[in-house]
């Protein structure tokens, strides 16, 4: 059943896509004198990054909703599992092996970084299925990851290597192509068949862990679900874009006072809001005038993001108080 | 009927035996410690005894599929914290969960749950705005739209005033006036008296007595098991422990 805020969501993107086509630092006036190449710009550079913002949006504010479904705080993020960390590192090591240029050998070995981590996560609470132990499991996973990287661009072999790795690790999506689609649409697609599937048993956990096996819920085939449908969407996030932050924080709470706040009703809108969200902060990127090229998108939305959080942890301490 | 047999979980159950009835009220009483919330538990197929079988209609409760399990039984527990602000007619909605029937019979169902614990003006308001007594009974709700044969809830009568109290234990007792076992942790004993058909004592991780109130809860087991002197006063039906 689509709700009025599905439908409003979707009538904003089918607005805001052609309108982010013909944006950018040429811009393309459909009614305007003919522009040179105009459909080598669309084709190749506009279409398949507008592609790839909406399908990476549209994961992570599944993710985030699903996260903050499963660990029942509004201040989870798909960043907690230490999975998006652990990808960096995988493609922060391609850079540092000098295969930062080669187009498949990056997201692959950020996909191995992700499927690691996706594993170590399971290894270590996979068969309890509990929910504390998964968190404290993914940060710690984020803690080494994260090490691990500072440790790779401390021993950087080469000052290029060095600004390729903090370059690509503020995320962005300039100069992706169809090849980048290719890759994170049917990952991204199987994160989110995933996420849809562990929907009802997120519901339930409304309720707490007790109550929700009550229901039925199985919690380690509901973690399952959960290191599949985060793992694959971060995953190949990180391996396309880089790591772009707060989207799936951001997005669950701009939807979620428009639901009747049950997560599996977050769920769809936070995906469209995600893919909104990324398509109009990749725009905006694109058209601000920064000397030295644009603004990095994952800058951008930590920049927009923190102030929100920090908006976020002020209404939760009035709300404790 | 719902069966557990020398139930042991190690340092919380000891042993236990008992046998619940659908059509009546069965208390479960003791001192902190004694077991109460881990053998309603594993009544619930919740927790894995170390020994020992749960059985419902005859047949082991590990062996019902987890599904089927939570159509059958519906089980409130001692926290009973829920995560988002949701609306009592949501709440009630997540207890149709175990069943995949239609909409309309999802919303028939939880129409009737609400109904039952008298919740029909208050659908659609937030859990945020509700008192402590509506709060409980939204709660309940959620188990009865469930439909489940048997209503595990622990300690659901805590942290009430006593009208509400009084009137949430008659509810209770309608319930399996209507056919359902109800199966309750209870503090007050008081309550159990009164309100109960049959209750289980427990106490360190074994059963102390059983049976009817009057016998269950007499001023010598009270003796034995919380080491206080009491005495019932007033008639059955109505009775207030004295110290």
């Amino acid at each position: 059943m689509m709700t009025n805020l599905t439908r409003a969501l979707i009538l904003a993107l089918i607005a805001v896509i052609p309108l982010s086509l013909l944006a950018g630092q040429v811009w393309i006036d459909p009614f305007g004198p003919p522009v040179p190449n105009a459909t080598a710009i669309l084709m190749e550079l506009r279409l398949p990054r507008a592609v790839l913002a909406l399908v990476l949006g549209a994961g992570l504010g599944a993710a985030g909703a699903a996260m903050q479904g499963y660990l029942r705080n509004p201040l989870a993020d798909p960043g907690l599992f230490g999975i998006a960390p652990a990808a960096a590192l995988g493609a922060v090591l391609s850079f540092y092996a000098g295969f930062g240029a080669q187009p498949l050998l990056l997201p692959l070995l950020a996909l191995i970084g992700a499927g690691g981590a996706m594993g170590l996560l399971a290894l270590i609470a996979g068969r309890s299925g509990g929910i504390a132990l998964f968190t404290l499991a993914g940060m710690m996973i984020a803690s080494l990851a994260g090490a691990l990287t500072s440790l790779a661009i401390s021993l950087s072999p080469n000052p290029f290597a060095l600004s390729e790795i903090v370059t690509w690790l503020m995320g962005a999506l300039a100069d992706r192509g169809w090849h980048e689609v290719r890759l994170a649409l049917p990952l991204t697609a199987l994160g989110l068949v995933a996420l849809w599937r562990a929907a009802p048993s997120l519901d339930a956990l409304t309720l707490g862990e007790d109550a929700a096996r009550s229901l039925g819920v199985e919690p380690t085939y509901l973690l399952w679900l959960m290191i599949i449908g985060v793992g694959l969407i971060v995953g190949s996030g990180v391996a396309v874009a880089g790591m772009i932050g707060f989207v799936g924080l951001m997005v669950p709470h701009f939807v979620r006072p428009f639901t009747d706040q049950r997560p599996s009703a977050t769920l769809v809108p936070s995906a469209l809001g995600g893919a909104l969200l990324l398509l109009i902060a990749d725009c905006l990127c694109r058209i601000l005038p920064l000397a030295g090229g644009e603004l990095r998108l994952g800058i951008a939305l930590s920049l927009a993001g923190a102030p929100f959080f920090l908006r976020l942890l002020l209404k939760l301490r009035r709300e404790l108080a | 009927m719902l069966e557990a047999l020398g139930l042991i979980i190690a340092g919380r159950l000891n042993g236990v035996t008992a046998q619940l009835h659908p059509g009546r009220v069965t208390a479960i009483c003791g001192p902190n410690g004694a077991g109460k919330s881990t053998l309603l538990s594993a009544l619930a197929g919740l927790l894995a005894p170390d020994s020992g079988i749960v059985t419902l209609l005859s047949k082991p409760l590990d062996q019902i599929a987890p599904q089927e399990r939570a159509c059958r039984i519906g089980y409130l527990p001692q926290s009973a914290q829920v995560a988002w602000n949701i609306s009592v007619r949501t709440l009630a909605g997540l207890g149709r969960m175990p069943h995949r029937t239609s909409a309309a019979e999802n919303a028939r169902a939880v129409d009737e749950a609400l109904g039952l614990m008298q919740l029909e003006d208050l659908a659609d308001r937030a859990l945020s705005e509700l008192s402590g007594g509506e709060r409980a009974r939204a709660l309940i709700a959620r188990v009865l739209a469930t439909q489940p044969h048997w209503i595990l809830a622990d300690e659901p009568l805590a942290a009430l005033d006593l009208a509400h109290q009084q009137a949430l234990a008659a509810r209770l007792q309608t319930l399996a006036a209507q056919g359902r076992g109800v199966v309750v942790v209870v503090h007050d004993l008081a309550l159990a008296m009164n309100h109960a058909d049959h209750v289980i004592v427990l106490d360190k991780g074994r059963v102390a007595a059983t049976g009817a109130p009057e016998k269950a809860l007499s001023e010598h087991v009270i003796a034995d098991v919380w080491g206080l002197q009491t005495r019932w006063l007033g008639d059955p039906g109505h009775r207030a422990l004295a110290l």
